[in-house]
């Protein structure tokens, strides 16, 4: 059995330089406290090396040009240590979380995938590396002196069972982490390393300075052993970054974006899953008044939103950044934020990946990332609400629909597959020829592969004028087109909702007309010639006005 | 040593024999995966809309143009297959082709404002690839802006989708595509048929409709159908040498045994004649 402790040196100010990858390689110091106590918490070797002292307050800092200042930041630490998490379950499984810089593993298993212990620690600093991490990594068989290990030494450090004590012999003692007195007691005593207080006899540690000392001293010699807690997977998954400077362009804005992004989907692949949806939020800060409309029925709050909230919904769960970024693009293009932006939260609503098994019979179906994108430009071009697979309502209301989202595949034709039915005779709903069975015939008769006409909808309807002859149609005119009515069936009366607002009550005609006004309005080539036509009208009496419907073609 | 190319040529096929069939003939490019439109009188005429290849149809409003679109889709959707619709006018009629037996689940329909939008809406479609079945509906564009659309814009769409098994399908009032699409179909409104609970015809002799007398007698009566007549101006696809037509089924049909037919008529019904008893009324 043997564990790896992962330790990040200088936790925080790496946290600070992975979320501004363009730090790196440059001094940076970290600023913490409410001004005017203001002052240098933590800074890189850099920084120390042009002269950065630690508790330099603010001002005194400033006077470093070369050296990059940046407030500490919680929302950083926790993202990089959620990644650090991330990536150790990309590992191992068992996984204990011991610090804000420190991660144990367990090791066990997991030489058939990976390896000796060797190759699993370059492993595990390549991986941290693609997150921007560098880490120390420390491997034996005891919990404890790995995490020594890997706090005292840097890069990988491996030691063999039954050499823990003789590995941490020459660390100073601080790597144990003592309380401050015991520390101030062991400075004063000289002892130093941790071979100096694995020297120290136990009973007389123990009267100078209780169960602790002791249990330092265990520490120290390598012979202090406990189990390894097991840390829970969280299941969120958010990056968020707060900015200095408000932006209000797209551009940098995307920048932003796609670097939040990539951590997302990084953790994303960490834990085998992929984004179903996309939740973004924007603090915005103070809008242009000149930017926003004018109006007497708003009010303060809705002149000037405070934050901005969208959210991208996925055909298929995805964790491609770059195309989740060309996603979030197009939508931002359609819609964009009302005023600069000072925050950006960006959460994932984990699933896990389509999985499918292409048929040698059916064609390969679309592929899902490019239909995303494709319908993200069709909503861009026309509006999103005309978009869409439509959805027959169930009511009674003539051409009731809506435009629902387009997602070709559904486990009910999966399922039809499945059971071995062919898809011709899949059982549908038939709003107005009843229910078709399985032979294909129809309920009321006739079968269901008799070709119908089809009619098409003029949107919106078209006012006509009618003139009744007995209370029958018998000439009719709109749009600059007047025919005579050669055959009529009806009236059809329906009529629904009456509880509502919007009841309808309807005639409709189906007829056949003889047109005779100018063809050319009809865009016909020979303008001499009579055309008929079949359409359907109706008579409103809500409107108490005679409409076209549509046209039969 | 002069080479003769004949005997390497047999030496190459006897090598490749078994594996490769023909390996030095062209592939003939004439020959297409065509696929049912729905209707046999079209399937026989055609062979069938051809995959990787734009289809033309064109006629007058009330031509059929829209029931002969909806057949098709109402195929294609029945294998599942993903279509696309970009309607230019947004005149698409859901509930009826619904109960026309399209899957609407498998349609994405793109209503669009004007033809601007209609073309790069199908620019994006066929870009992204995918879709079995792209129809571009420019039905109730007008003559004279269809006109102005430059004859690249249909090359392009045809070079969009070849070697591809999309089915690319124009649907307009006039022909534009020229020698850009694969096959044309002209479409001409046939006679309407009424069906009427009276015995007394609908038509007289003459085939006219009767007048305004016979309108006021009190009878039921609805649409039944209407015929369509198509004509095929151009197709790329080999020619159907073998045809059978079920004379009752047509009032009249060009069928030379033989030979290739131009043209066919074939039968649409309302959707209220699919339920009730109904009397037919006698046509010529």
């Amino acid at each position: 059995m043997a564990f790896a402790s992962i330790y990040v040196p200088n936790f925080i100010v790496q946290a600070v330089v992975c979320a501004e990858p363009e730090l790196r390689g440059r001094a940076v110091a970290l600023l913490d406290g409410t001004p005017p106590l203001c002052g240098v918490v933590a800074m890189n070797e850099f920084a120390m090396r042009d002269g950065i002292q630690m508790s330099m307050s603010e001002s005194q800092a400033a006077q470093f040009c070369s050296v990059e200042k940046r407030r500490r930041s919680r929302a950083h630490e926790e993202a990089a240590h959620a990644a650090l998490l991330d990536m150790s379950w990309s590992i191992s499984p068992r996984v204990e979380d011991t610090a804000p810089d420190t991660i144990v593993l367990d090791l066990t298993g997991l030489h058939s995938f990976f390896g000796a212990d060797a190759n699993i620690a370059k492993e595990l600093a390549q991986r941290a590396s693609q997150l921007g991490l560098n880490i120390n990594t420390g491997i034996s068989a005891n919990i404890e002196v790995a995490i020594r290990l890997a706090r005292g030494f840097s890069g990988i450090t491996l030691v063999p069972s039954g050499k823990e004590s003789k590995s941490l012999a020459s660390l100073p003692v601080s790597v144990l982490s003592p309380p401050v007195e015991i520390m101030e007691s062991f400075e004063r005593w000289g002892v130093r390393t941790c071979a100096d207080l694995a020297a120290l006899p136990a009973p007389e540690l123990s009267e100078r300075l209780g169960q602790a000392g002791v249990h330092l001293r265990e520490l120290a010699s390598g012979a202090s052993k406990r189990s390894l807690v097991l840390a829970e997977p969280k299941t969120c998954f958010a990056e968020e970054i707060e900015l200095d400077d408000a932006v209000e362009d797209l551009e940098p804005l995307a920048f932003l974006l796609g670097r939040l992004l990539d951590q997302l989907c990084a953790r994303l692949q960490a834990h085998a899953l992929a984004a179903a949806a996309i939740h973004l939020r924007f603090d915005l800060g103070d809008a242009f008044e000149k930017d926003l409309p004018v109006s007497a029925k708003t009010s303060t709050e809705e002149i000037a939103p405070k934050s901005y909230e969208r959210d991208l919904r996925l055909s298929a769960p995805m964790r491609d950044s770059k195309m989740l970024l060309k996603l979030l693009r197009l939508q931002l293009q359609a819609d964009p934020p009302q005023a600069s932006i000072r925050k950006i939260s960006i959460a994932a609503e984990p699933a896990r990946r389509r999985a499918t098994q292409r048929d040698f019979f059916r064609p390969n179906s679309i592929d899902p990332e490019k239909l995303e994108l494709t319908i993200a430009r069709l909503g861009n071009l026309v509006g999103s609400s005309n978009v869409g697979a439509p959805q027959v309502m169930d009511t009674h209301r003539s051409g009731a629909f809506r435009m629902s989202r387009f997602s070709p595949t559904n486990e009910e034709s999966q399922r039809c597959r499945k059971a071995g039915h062919t898809t011709a005779t899949q059982v549908q709903e038939n709003q107005f020829a009843g229910d078709r069975t399985m032979s294909g015939r129809t309920m009321f008769g006739g079968t269901a592969d008799r070709t119908t006409v089809a009619l098409r909808i003029f949107r919106p309807e078209w006012l006509a004028k009618i003139d009744i002859c007995e209370e029958r149609p018998v000439q009719i005119s709109f749009r600059g087109l007047r025919g005579k009515i050669a055959a009529a069936s009806g009236p059809w009366r329906s009529s629904g909702d009456w509880w509502r607002e919007d009841a309808w009550r309807h005639e409709e005609w189906d007829i056949h007309i003889r047109f005779h006004s100018d063809a050319s309005r009809m865009n016909t080539e020979d303008p001499g010639k009579t055309y008929d036509g079949l359409y359907r009208i109706y008579y409103d009496h809500a409107r108490r006005n005679w409409y076209v419907r549509g046209r039969y073609d | 040593m002069p080479v003769n190319f004949a005997t390497l040529r047999s030496q190459v096929e006897r090598a490749l024999a078994g594996r490769v069939a023909a390996p030095f003939d062209c592939p003939d490019r004439n020959v297409t995966e065509n696929v049912s439109t729905g209707i046999d009188e079209i399937d026989l005429l055609t062979g069938g809309f051809p995959r990787g290849a734009l289809t033309e149809i064109f006629g007058p409003p009330c031509s059929g143009r829209t029931t002969l679109f909806v057949s098709a889709l109402s195929k294609r959707t029945a294998y599942l297959e993903e279509c696309a619709l970009i309607d230019a006018s947004d005149a698409f009629d859901p509930c009826h082709a619904q109960a026309a037996g399209v899957d609407l689940k498998q349609l994405l329909w793109v209503r669009c404002r004007n033809i601007n939008q209609a073309l790069r809406a199908t620019d994006l479609i066929l870009q992204g690839g995918g879709f079995g079945f792209v129809c571009l509906d420019l039905s109730d564009v007008s003559r004279e802006v269809a006109r102005k659309i430059p004859l690249e814009t249909w090359f392009r769409f045809r070079r969009a989708v070849e070697n591809t098994r999309t089915i690319l399908l124009l649907i307009e009032q006039e022909s534009n595509a020229k020698t850009c699409a694969s096959l044309v179909l002209k479409l001409e409104a046939g006679l309407a048929r009424w069906s009427t609970t009276s015995q007394t015809p609908l038509r007289n002799e003459d085939g006219q409709i009767r007048g305004a007398d016979f309108l006021q007698q009190s009878f039921a009566r609805f649409l039944a159908g209407m015929d369509v007549h198509a004509e095929v101006l151009r197709s790329r696809m080999k020619p159907v040498t073998k045809l059978a037509f079920r004379a009752n089924r047509l009032s009249a049909a060009a069928i030379n045994s033989g030979s290739r037919a131009q043209e066919t008529i074939f039968r649409a019904n309302a959707l209220w004649s699919c339920f009730g008893k109904t009397f037919e009324a006698k046509q010529q």
